[in-house]
């Protein structure tokens, strides 16, 4: 068995080396993310999320969230964990000081939530879509929404939710259907929404839904769509829980994965809701949200596959099977294997890639919001505009490759669940789709974040990966130089698949649209090549004075990610550039030519 | 009430200890360090009994490195009002540790001192005893309940029969068991306090105490590894290994 440990070696290493913390922590209102006390908050989460959450993980997994008489029980364990987690203040980290929040940069926010999401991804769904609630009602809410509804949120005393989807309206939410009639100083929400994430459980006092809806007057599609609060209980004149309003839930989904988090249909029927901000502006304010929320599922896919890695190390470290290819002798354990190494490279090179990659565009994000300077609020955002996507999808679809080579390094072990390795595999299958699909990543990516401003921002990154090659160049280490080769290739692939983008949607946007998610595949394997490079060259440099075990593995890894992952960009290339015709080569009856 | 409560940084429980390569002691470069867990039950104690209004002022002090700090932080966010670094590069020996915290107490004049029975490096189990006789001050250790009273404390010893119960007058040094308490997770909003609050760095120079070893080591090794066992024919052959080879019967 293997219990989760927090890489504290790593995250400190892609904080301090290579996303800037104590740059971070020079913007106006993060003087307190001092190293120390950035240290002294890991190892604590680090604690929690080995001690409190890891344990319930499996365990949660097995007995799921079960619905009785409209009320959902969560798993054994749950309940005492999620009021240890909020005694801790843990709900409050990366909210604003003056509702009780701690804060603290994001970019101290993504390695601890990253514990939370490796130790128990289920558990870990209940505060993110709090923290989604709490950002709308911060963006747009009026002051007595705040008042009522903030504090006991970012306590973690009432949790929130988001219901977007319903059964029509999936990807395409111009589709919703559920409807808001006015009345003197509140509205009634009546309609079914579907897939909502801890839309009922016993872990709170109360549920703070935050519902798309239309009201009888809305124009038609996404301009029409308005956003509301609608607790489960409502406020009473003391601010506490009073009244059960009429939004239940009907029955919660069997799923593939994540069985712990319960996932609801919920029914409203004339239901007393809140509007946010401004009537049929609703999309637009979950636009604006949109960026965290990728982002934060993108984070999803790298804590998934840190699990798998150190489950099948441990794994691959007891059983034994063979003798050594060459000392033949007695029966070795696994991790001998040539091929078991490959697996277990795979998965830690891209996690690591993954974590860098994520981190530098949490500080990014510190940088959009917070720096003094406006044209470099806007030269950050634009960069986080354009790696979001990339983050969530290919971490994401990276994340479950990850997880299916953790199933396979321990063999037949894998494929039963009391071994735990599937678990991770069935969790991580949902991140690709929740938050917009990789199709829709890739989509967002190619269309809005690239052809729609001519590469304007992907060229400016792709110069600076330019820069960075020369930079490499300057190394004599081998594994750099062999490094840098394969980068050279990977960002040439990347120039050209952004020519081709530009060029081609010009005309007609199915060519690029048909190579969207290799495209998005590859960008997100040269943007990790790029912090695997990164992060090696600042290895070599500190190798002296550092920690010499893990800064040689860190040059080794990075050498690893390059032959094996980094390679694959140019082949990429090629698909994207020549593979559209044959997307949409076939009539669509000649999908049935065969049968 | 003040109470001291003592902490040592040493490698931490979850680490698989090496010995140096010249035998000269432990291997720490590049170790995780943590607070000794004993010591952490003595300081969530003197904070449960902060907490119930028992204690007024909850001072923590430990002995060593300038890396300490990080130790004394921690406590200072599990919940110690201020703490002290006795700063020295030299190596501590018990003796020494008793003789810098008996002029501590000097200065502090704390009620009680509390901390772990031992530290899981060395586990040499002598200096709170030591404390107390220098300091002249009754002791109670291995406690696993402590209750107090106006003018004294009453602990509960684990002792190899059983339990024991002592009534100790004021001031005192008590002793920590593991079944004492259960160490709370530090809060997020304890963390970030615990910046703001103070940390004092004395020498033992400063305290006029003389730190030099008493005690030469002469080596390090690990322990030997286990032999591998053999399976034996019968009972016969049994007795006969345990008498002969053993020597226990």
């Amino acid at each position: 068995m293997s219990a989760y440990v927090a890489p504290l070696k790593d995250m400190r290493f892609v904080l301090n080396e290579l996303a800037g913390l104590a740059e971070v922590a020079k913007l106006p209102r993060f003087e307190e993310a001092t190293p120390d006390t950035v240290d002294a908050i890991l190892e604590e989460a680090s604690k929690f999320a080995s001690e409190v959450l890891d344990p319930i993980n499996l365990s949660g997994d097995q007995e799921g969230s079960k619905l009785s008489g409209g009320e959902v029980r969560t798993p054994r364990g749950f309940r005492d964990a999620y009021r240890k987690f909020c005694d801790g203040g843990w709900n409050a980290l990366p909210f604003e000081h003056e509702w009780g929040g701690q804060g603290l940069p994001r970019l101290v926010s993504t390695p601890v939530q990253e514990m939370w999401k490796s130790s128990n991804l289920s558990f870990s769904l209940c505060p993110l879509l709090t923290q989604g609630a709490v950002e709308a009602l911060l963006l747009r809410g009026s002051d007595a929404l705040k008042q009522a509804y903030l504090p006991k949120m970012i306590e973690g005393r009432w949790t929130g939710t988001m219901n977007l989807t319903e059964p029509q309206a999936g990807s395409d939410l111009s589709l919703v259907r559920t409807r808001a009639e006015r009345r003197a100083s509140e509205y009634l929400i009546s309609g079914q929404k579907i897939f909502i994430t801890y839309g009922e459980h016993d872990l709170a006092d109360n549920i703070v839904h935050l519902v798309l809806a239309r009201t009888p007057d809305a124009p038609e599609g996404v301009k029409g769509i308005s956003l509301f609060v609608v607790p489960k209980f409502i406020p009473d004149a003391d601010g506490k829980a009073g009244r059960r309003n009429s939004a239940r839930c009907a029955s919660i989904e069997h799923k593939l994965g994540i069985h712990a988090s319960p996932t609801a249909v919920m029914v409203y029927d004339q239901a007393v809701g809140y509007l946010v901000g401004e009537e049929n502006r609703g999309l637009e304010y979950m636009f604006i949200m949109m960026n965290a929320a990728r982002f934060a599922v993108g984070l999803e896919g790298v804590a998934i596959a840190e699990r798998a890695f150190q489950r099948a190390l441990a794994f691959s470290r007891e059983r034994l099977q063979g003798r050594d290819l060459v000392a033949g002798g007695k029966t070795v354990p696994i991790i001998r294997h040539p091929d078991v190494r490959r697996m277990l490279m795979l998965m830690k090179s891209q996690a690591e890639a993954m974590r860098a990659l994520a981190y530098t565009t949490a500080a990014a994000m510190d940088f959009a919001h917070k720096s003094g300077n406006p044209a470099e609020r806007r030269r950050h955002q634009a960069y986080v505009d354009l790696m979001i996507p990339v983050v969530k999808g290919w971490s994401t679809e990276t994340g479950i490759e990850i997880a299916s080579l953790g199933v396979q390094v321990h063999g037949g072990m894998g494929f039963v669940e009391e071994t735990g390795a599937a678990q991770y595999l069935r969790d991580a299958r949902i991140t690709t789709i929740y938050e917009g699909t990789t199709g829709i990543q890739a989509m967002d990516l190619v269309g809005r974040k690239i052809a729609r401003e001519g590469g304007e921002t992907a060229k400016e990154w792709i110069a600076q990966l330019k820069q960075f090659e020369a930079q490499l160049s300057k190394s004599n280490n081998e594994n750099l130089v062999a490094l840098r080769s394969q980068f050279a290739a990977g960002v040439q692939a990347l120039a050209d698949c952004v020519e081709f983008i530009v060029a081609s949607s010009a005309k007609d946007p199915r060519p690029a649209f048909a190579g969207a998610v290799p495209f998005l595949k590859l960008m997100g394997i040269v943007a990790g090549g790029w912090q695997m490079g990164r992060a090696a060259l600042a290895a070599e440099r500190t190798l002296q004075s550092g920690e010499r075990s893990f800064l040689e593995a860190k040059i080794a890894t990075a050498r690893f990610y390059a032959d094996h992952v980094l390679v694959q960009a140019p082949a990429l290339r090629n698909t994207v550039v020549n593979g559209a015709a044959g997307v949409m080569a076939l009539s669509e009856d000649q999908f049935l030519a065969a049968y | 009430m003040k109470i001291l409560v003592s902490v040592k940084r040493v490698v931490d429980f979850n680490v698989k200890v090496r010995v140096k390569a010249d035998g000269t002691g432990v291997e720490t470069a590049n170790v995780k360090m943590s607070m000794n867990p004993f010591d952490e039950i003595a300081l969530e104690e003197a904070v449960r009994l902060k907490e119930a209004g028992v204690a007024t002022e909850i001072v923590v002090v430990s002995c060593g490195v300038q890396a300490c700090q990080e130790t004394l932080r921690t406590a200072l966010a599990i919940g110690a009002d201020r703490a002290i670094l006795v700063n020295t590069d030299a190596e501590l020996q018990p003796l020494a540790v008793a003789k810098l915290l008996k002029a501590v107490s000097e200065r502090e004049k704390p009620q009680l001192v509390i901390m772990g029975k031992q530290a899981i490096d060395d586990d040499a189990n002598q200096t709170g005893q030591m404390l107390a006789a220098l300091l002249g001050w009754p002791q109670a250790t291995f406690a696993s309940k402590i209750r107090l009273e106006a003018d004294r404390a009453v602990v509960t010893r684990e002792v190899d029969g059983g339990l024991e119960t002592d009534a100790i007058k004021l001031p005192a040094v008590v002793t920590t068991d593991l079944r004492l308490n259960e160490p709370r997770y530090v809060t997020l909003p304890n963390i970030m306090k615990a910046k703001k609050k103070a940390l004092e760095v004395l020498t033992p120079d400063a305290l006029g105490v003389d730190v030099t070893p008493r005690l030469t080591t002469l080596k390090v090794v690990e322990p030997a590894k286990r032999k591998a066992g053999v399976k034996v024919a019968d009972a016969k052959a049994l007795v006969d290994k345990l008498r002969n080879d053993a020597k226990v019967i």
